[in-house]
C-alpha cells in the first residue's frame, strides 16, 4: 500500500520554503530546451505556470477546452485577491494571513503549504502590477484595498468587480508572449481524455480535438493539471457550464489519490434559483457583504406576506428585521466566513423566514447608500448591481437584493505533496484542482491567490526539482504501447457513450445527479442521507449507462458527447464525495454533519479523530476505494474552535 | 497593394487628411459661388479668372485634384477591403446604434463623384476648350445652367447627399486623427452638423434664387 | 411565451449552411436566452435531431464565449449584455427570432452558430502584454499611478474578447478590441516602455488577419457588452501615429 509522504521541508515554518528553494535541484538552460511539459488548463494556475515555464526555457504544451485560454473560469472571480502587503498599516503580516487561512479552513489544511501561500502572496501583487493589471487605486496613486470575509484587516486587492478577469488576462498576456516566442504551444478546444503513464510516471495525455473529434497524443516529461474544481457535480453551481472534474478524475483512476472530496464551498451570496430550466447560478461578489446588511423578517407572518408579494421589504420596520449574522456573530457580523454565512441563511430559510421563493434572504444596501451616497456604492459595486438587475429585473439601489447560498468552489481535489506533485510521479496538480491550501473552507479572495501562487511561484520551482532527474530521458515517441492502450481505452469509452442510444439526454442525468447531491451531500449532511445518496447515485449511474442518448457522431464537433463524458465522471465523483462525507464524522468548514454541532448549532469539529486529510485511492471499477490518512500537525498555530462571535 | 499603402490606420489617415482638406476648400468655393447672386457678372468672372490664372492657385489646383483622386481612390480601396472582410452577409441587417450616415459613405461619396464629373465637364473642360462654352464668362454659363429645372434638381440632390456625406465625415476625420476628447468631441460633432447643413444649403440656395429671379 | 426561431445550421466549415425554423413553446420570460436555447436543444434531442451548436461557458457575462447575432444585433436586443445575460423578457410572445453566427472573414465558422475567434488570440500574441518575466519585478506600490489613468485603463481592460465589435461593424473591423488592449497597457507606466512596439505589432497583425478598416461608425461601441468606448480607438490612432513618426 502506498504511503503518503507530504515532503514538508525541515525547519521553522517561516524558513521552510526558503530552505527548499536553497537546496532544490535546478536544470541548466541547455537542458531545459530538451524537456517537454504538458499543462492542462489555462486558468490562473495553468496560464501562469505555462508562461513561467516558457520564460524559463522549457518546451511547454498548454491545453484548454475553450476557444481561447482567456475564457477559463478564473475569469469570473469578482471580489479580489489577498496579499499580506500591509499597505493599510492595519497590522497585517504574512503570519496573520497564514493564520487566517488556516483558521478559515477550520484547521484541515496543511500548515506548511498555507504558510508558503501567504509568503508568496506579496510577489503575486508585484507581478500583476508589473504586467499591467489595473488594480483599484487611491487618489494618491497607490493601491487600494478592501476587506473580505474571515479577516480583520483590509488585505484584498481588487479591480472593480472583475479581479479574476484582470488577473487572468495578465496571466494570459504573459502566456501569449511565450506562445509568440515559440516556447509554448497552445491547443484550444482540446479536452484531455486520459493520462498516459510510462513506467509509473506521468508521461503524456490523450486529448480530443473538439472540432474534428480526433483523438490526439501528446508526450511530456511531466504533466501538470490545472483544471479547476468539480463543483458542477451539483449541476447548478457558479461554475462555468464546461467546468468539470474529468482530468483530475482520469488521474485518480490512474493512481493519483483524491483528497477531501467532501469539502465543497457553498457561497452565501448568489442569486437564488428561480426555475427548473435554470442552467447556472450567478454569484454576487462577497465584497458586497462589506456594505450590504443581510436580513430576513423577524416575524414569520411578515416573511409569508413578502413571499406572497403582499408587502414589500421596505414595508418592514427596522425593529421587525432580523439581521441574523450581526445578531449571532457580533465581532464579524456580515463578514463571517462563507460556510458560516451560508449555513445561517439556510437555517433561517428552513425555519420559514425565507423570502422570494422561500429560499432567499435579503442583502440590503439602504444603510450604506444613506451613509456613503449612491455614487459611492455605484463606484464600488456598479457592475454587480447592473448584473443583478439584468437577471432579476429589480433595482438593488431601491429594493434589497435577494441572495441564497450556492455551490461555488471545491476545496477537495487531487492529493499533492509540498511540491504539488500527486501520488503519480511527474504529475503535478495546481490551483483549485488540488486540495492543499484551503482545508475545509476557503476564505474569500484566496482562490486567486492560490492559483497564481501555484502557477507563478511554486510549481516552476518544484517541477524543476523533479525534472532535474529527468534530463537524460529523451523525448518519447507517442507510438509507444502505453499511448496505444490509453487511446484505445478512450476510444472505447466514447464509442460506448455514443452507442447507448437510450431515451434521455445528458442534462437529464446531470440534473438528477445535481438534485441528489444538493439534497444528500449539500449544506447539511447526515449519515442516513449520505448512505441514501450513495445508493441513489449508484442507481443513477446504472441508468445513465443504459438510457443515455447522445446524438451526432464521434468525428465531429459534438457538445452532447463532451457533456456525456464529463457527467459520466461526475457520477463517480459524486459518489466518492458522499463516501468521504460519510467517513468524516465531524463538522468542519464546508462539511456540516447535522449530528455534529454545538448546542448553538455551530459546526463541531472532532480534532482528536479527524485532524487528517482523507486521501482516496482508486482500486478499480466497482471496487471500494481505499482511504489513506495524512495526519495534519500544527506547530506554528494553536488549534482552536473557530469563533467569529467575539 | 496593402503593403504599399501602409496599414489600415495609415490609409484612414490619408482619407481623413484629404477629406479635411476638401472640407476646407468647400467654403472657399462657396464664397466665390455666392458672387453669382450679384446682378453684376464682373466680380464672379474676375474671381473665376483669378482662380484660373494666378500661378500659386494653379499649384493649388493640382493639389486639389490630387486630393480628390486620393480621397476617391483610397475610399474605394478601403471599401473593397471592408466588403472582403465579411464574405458572407447577415440575413438580418445590422441595426446597431451608429453614426447613421456612416453606413452609406461609399454610396453618398459615389453620387457626389458623379456630380463632380459632370461639374468637371461643365467647367473645367470648358476652360481647357475641350467642351464648348465661354470660359471667360462662367457667370453666364452658370446662370444658363441654373435655368434648367432638371439640372437644378440634380444639383440640389447632389448637395443634400454631400451634406449626408459630410455629416459623418467631419467628426469621423477628427476621430481618425485621434482627436477624441470628452469635452471637445461634442463641440466637434456639433460643428460637423452645422457645417454639413450650412455648406450644402449655401450651395444650393444659389441656383434656386437665380431660377426664381 | 411561444416563439419561432430561425437558426443558422451548418454542419461544418465546408458544408453549405441554411436557416432552419423551429417552434418552441412555454418559455418563461425570466429564463435567459441561452436557457431558451438549452430547452430548444433538449427538444431537438428528443426528436432525434442534432442539437444546435453554440459557444457559451460562464453564463455570467464575463468569459466572452457566447456569441449569437440575434435579430440583427450581436448579443441581441439589450444594452451592455452578453447573450447569456439577455433575458427572454426582452421578447414578446409570438416573436420570430433570427439567430445567426458572427460573420467575418477573420472568424471562420466552425459549426452552426460557433465561430473561430482565435484571431483575437493571435493579435494579443503580437503585443498585448508587458514583457516582464515572472519574478524580479519592483514592489507594487513603487510606481504611483494617477487614479484617473488607472480607471481609464480599467475601462479598456474590461473587454471580454467576445468579438461583438467585429460582428457589429459593417466592415468587420477589430479596432475596438485592439484599441482596448493597447489603451489598457499604454496608459499605464508599466506599459509605456514598449508602447510603440505594441501598437505597431498589434495593428499589423490585425490587418494581416483580414479584419476590415474602421470607418468610425460607432456600431462596435453601441454593441459592446462592456461598453468599451470609441475614445480608445482615437487613442490607438494617436499611439500609432506617435509610433510611426518617431
Amino acid at each position: 500500500m502506498a504511503t503518503l509522504n507530504s515532503k514538508i521541508p525541515d525547519g521553522p515554518i517561516a524558513e521552510k520554503w526558503t530552505n527548499y528553494k536553497a537546496h532544490q535541484k535546478l536544470v541548466n538552460p541547455a537542458n531545459k530546451r530538451k524537456l517537454d511539459i504538458i499543462v492542462v488548463g489555462t486558468g490562473l494556475a495553468g496560464a501562469s505556470l505555462a508562461a513561467s515555464l516558457g520564460e524559463l526555457g522549457f518546451k511547454v504544451k498548454v491545453f484548454c477546452y475553450q476557444d481561447s485560454p482567456r475564457r477559463a473560469h478564473s475569469i469570473a472571480a469578482q471580489g479580489g485577491i489577498n496579499a499580506a502587503k500591509n499597505y493599510q498599516n492595519d497590522g497585517d503580516t504574512v503570519y496573520r494571513l497564514f493564520y487566517d487561512t488556516v483558521k478559515g479552513g477550520d484547521y484541515r489544511a496543511r500548515e506548511a503549504n498555507v504558510y508558503r501561500l501567504a509568503e508568496v502572496s506579496n510577489n503575486i501583487i508585484d507581478q500583476c502590477v508589473a504586467q499591467g493589471v489595473p488594480f483599484a487605486r487611491e487618489y494618491g496613486g497607490l493601491l487600494a484595498n478592501r476587506s473580505f470575509g474571515g479577516a480583520l484587516v483590509s488585505r484584498t486587492f481588487y479591480a472593480r468587480g472583475q479581479t479574476g478577469q484582470q488577473l487572468l488576462l495578465g496571466a494570459y498576456s504573459a502566456l501569449s508572449r511565450q506562445i509568440k516566442k515559440g516556447n509554448v504551444e497552445l491547443f484550444t478546444r482540446s479536452e484531455m481524455q486520459d493520462l498516459v503513464l510510462i513506467d509509473g510516471k506521468a508521461r503524456g495525455i490523450i486529448t480530443r480535438n473538439l472540432i474534428t473529434g480526433k483523438l490526439e497524443r501528446h508526450f511530456g516529461h511531466t504533466v501538470a493539471l490545472a483544471t479547476g474544481g468539480y463543483g458542477n457535480v451539483f449541476f447548478l453551481s457558479t461554475n462555468a457550464m464546461g467546468s468539470n472534474g474529468s482530468a483530475a478524475w482520469q488521474a485518480y483512476k490512474k493512481g493519483a489519490f483524491f483528497a477531501n472530496p467532501a469539502f465543497v464551498q457553498i457561497h452565501p451570496t448568489c442569486i437564488p434559483v428561480h426555475g427548473d430550466y435554470q442552467s447556472k447560478l450567478t454569484l454576487m461578489s462577497e465584497s458586497l457583504r462589506n456594505d450590504g446588511r443581510i436580513w430576513v423578517p423577524k416575524n414569520i407572518e411578515d416573511a409569508e406576506k413578502i413571499r406572497k408579494g403582499e408587502i414589500q421589504p421596505k414595508d418592514i420596520a427596522e425593529e421587525d428585521r432580523d439581521y441574523y449574522l450581526e445578531r449571532r456573530y457580533p465581532a464579524f457580523g456580515n463578514l463571517v466566513p462563507r460556510d458560516v454565512a451560508s449555513r445561517a441563511a439556510k437555517e433561517r430559510c428552513d425555519a420559514g423566514y425565507g423570502v422570494g421563493t422561500g429560499k432567499a434572504v435579503f442583502l440590503d444596501f439602504e444603510d450604506a447608500i444613506k451613509r456613503l451616497g449612491r455614487d459611492a456604492i455605484e463606484a464600488r459595486y456598479g457592475n454587480l448591481f447592473q448584473m443583478y438587475e439584468k437577471i432579476n429585473d429589480t433595482n438593488p439601489y431601491e429594493t434589497p437584493m435577494m441572495i441564497y447560498p450556492a455551490i461555488h468552489y471545491t476545496m477537495g481535489g487531487t492529493w499533492v505533496d509540498y511540491e504539488l506533485m500527486s501520488t503519480i510521479p511527474g504529475l503535478f496538480v495546481l490551483g483549485e484542482a488540488n486540495f492543499s491550501d484551503h482545508g475545509a473552507n476557503r476564505l474569500g479572495a484566496s482562490a486567486l491567490m492560490q492559483g497564481l501562487a501555484d502557477g507563478y511561484f511554486v510549481a516552476p520551482y518544484t517541477i524543476q526539482n523533479y525534472l532535474a532527474d529527468e534530463i537524460l530521458v529523451p523525448r518519447m515517441s507517442t507510438d509507444l504501447p502505453e499511448f496505444d492502450e490509453a487511446e484505445k481505452a478512450v476510444q472505447d469509452r466514447l464509442n460506448k457513450l455514443i452507442s447507448i442510444n437510450g431515451k434521455y439526454s445528458v442534462d437529464h442525468f446531470h440534473k438528477k445527479l445535481g438534485h441528489i447531491m444538493w439534497d444528500h451531500v449539500g449544506m447539511a449532511r447526515t449519515k442516513e442521507g449520505l448512505e441514501e445518496g450513495i445508493q441513489m447515485i449508484r442507481e443513477l449511474k446504472k441508468e445513465f449507462w443504459k438510457e443515455l442518448k447522445v446524438p451526432g457522431s464521434l468525428d465531429e464537433l459534438n457538445n452532447e458527447l463532451e457533456k456525456a463524458g464529463r457527467v459520466a465522471d461526475f457520477l463517480e465523483i459524486g459518489e466518492l464525495m458522499a463516501m468521504d462525507a460519510l467517513n468524516r464524522n465531524e463538522s468542519c468548514g464546508g462539511h456540516f454533519r447535522e449530528e455534529y454541532k454545538t448546542e448553538e448549532g455551530e459546526a463541531l469539529r472532532d480534532d482528536k479523530n479527524y485532524t487528517y486529510v482523507s486521501a482516496w485511492e482508486y482500486k478499480g471499477p466497482d471496487q471500494e476505494p481505499v482511504l489513506h490518512k495524512e495526519p495534519l500537525t500544527f506547530e506554528a498555530i494553536k488549534v482552536q474552535q473557530r469563533n467569529y462571535k467575539k | 497593394m496593402s503593403k504599399l499603402l501602409g496599414s489600415s490606420i495609415t490609409k484612414k489617415l490619408v482619407m481623413a487628411l484629404a477629406g479635411l482638406f476638401l472640407i476646407l476648400f468647400l467654403p472657399v468655393h462657396l464664397g466665390i459661388n455666392l458672387l453669382l447672386l450679384k446682378e453684376d457678372p464682373v466680380p464672379f468672372n474676375e474671381a473665376a479668372h483669378f482662380m484660373a490664372t494666378f500661378p500659386p492657385i494653379k499649384i493649388f489646383e493640382v493639389i486639389l485634384l490630387g486630393t480628390f483622386l486620393i480621397h476617391i481612390l483610397w475610399g474605394i480601396i478601403l471599401q473593397i477591403q471592408n466588403w472582403m472582410a465579411r464574405p458572407s452577409r447577415y440575413r438580418v441587417t445590422n441595426y446597431s446604434q451608429t453614426s447613421f450616415f456612416s453606413k452609406f459613405m461609399i454610396y453618398t461619396g459615389g453620387i457626389v463623384l458623379i456630380f463632380l464629373v459632370i461639374h468637371f465637364i461643365n467647367f473645367y473642360l470648358m476652360k481647357l476648350g475641350i467642351v464648348e462654352g465661354d470660359p471667360e464668362n462662367f457667370y453666364k454659363e452658370a446662370h444658363d445652367l441654373f435655368q434648367l429645372p432638371g439640372y437644378i434638381t440634380f444639383y440640389l440632390v447632389s448637395f443634400v447627399i454631400l451634406g449626408f456625406h459630410l455629416h459623418h465625415a467631419f467628426q469621423s476625420a477628427f476621430q481618425t486623427l485621434g482627436w477624441n476628447h470628452k469635452k471637445y468631441t461634442p463641440v466637434i460633432k456639433a460643428l460637423g452638423v452645422i457645417y454639413s447643413i450650412f455648406i450644402p444649403l449655401g450651395f444650393f440656395i444659389i441656383p434656386i434664387l437665380i431660377y426664381l429671379k | 411565451m411561444d416563439l419561432t426561431l430561425k437558426v443558422w445550421r451548418q454542419k461544418n466549415n465546408k458544408a453549405k449552411g441554411k436557416f432552419v425554423e423551429y417552434k418552441i413553446k412555454n418559455i418563461s420570460k425570466d429564463s435567459s436566452f441561452l436557457e431558451m436555447m438549452d430547452i430548444l436543444n433538449e427538444q431537438l434531442i428528443e426528436e432525434g435531431v442534432e442539437p444546435v451548436a453554440f459557444d457559451h461557458d460562464c453564463r455570467e457575462g464575463i468569459c466572452g464565449m457566447c456569441s449569437l447575432y440575434i435579430n440583427g444585433r450581436p448579443h441581441g436586443p439589450d444594452e451592455a449584455v452578453t447573450v447569456c445575460q439577455l433575458h427572454m423578457r426582452k421578447f414578446n410572445d409570438g416573436d420570430t427570432i433570427v439567430i445567426e453566427p458572427w460573420r467575418a472573414k477573420a472568424f471562420p465558422l466552425i459549426k452552426d452558430l460557433m465561430v473561430d475567434r482565435s484571431a483575437f488570440d493571435t493579435i494579443i500574441q503580437a503585443g498585448g502584454y508587458v514583457s516582464v518575466n515572472t519574478g524580479g519585478v519592483p514592489d507594487a506600490n513603487s510606481i504611483p499611478i494617477e487614479r484617473d489613468k488607472a480607471e481609464l485603463s480599467m475601462d479598456a481592460a474590461a473587454c471580454i474578447g467576445c468579438g461583438a465589435c467585429v460582428a457589429a461593424c459593417k466592415n468587420a473591423s477589430a479596432m475596438l478590441f485592439v484599441s482596448a488592449k493597447v489603451s489598457q497597457l499604454n496608459l499605464l507606466p508599466q506599459g509605456k516602455a514598449e508602447a510603440k512596439l505594441r501598437v505597431e505589432a498589434m495593428v499589423k497583425e490585425m490587418d494581416d488577419l483580414g479584419f476590415g478598416n474602421c470607418t468610425n461608425t460607432g456600431a462596435c461601441e453601441a454593441e459592446c457588452p462592456k461598453e468599451i468606448s470609441l475614445t480608445n480607438i482615437a487613442r490607438l490612432n494617436r499611439n500609432f501615429y506617435a509610433a510611426k513618426l518617431s
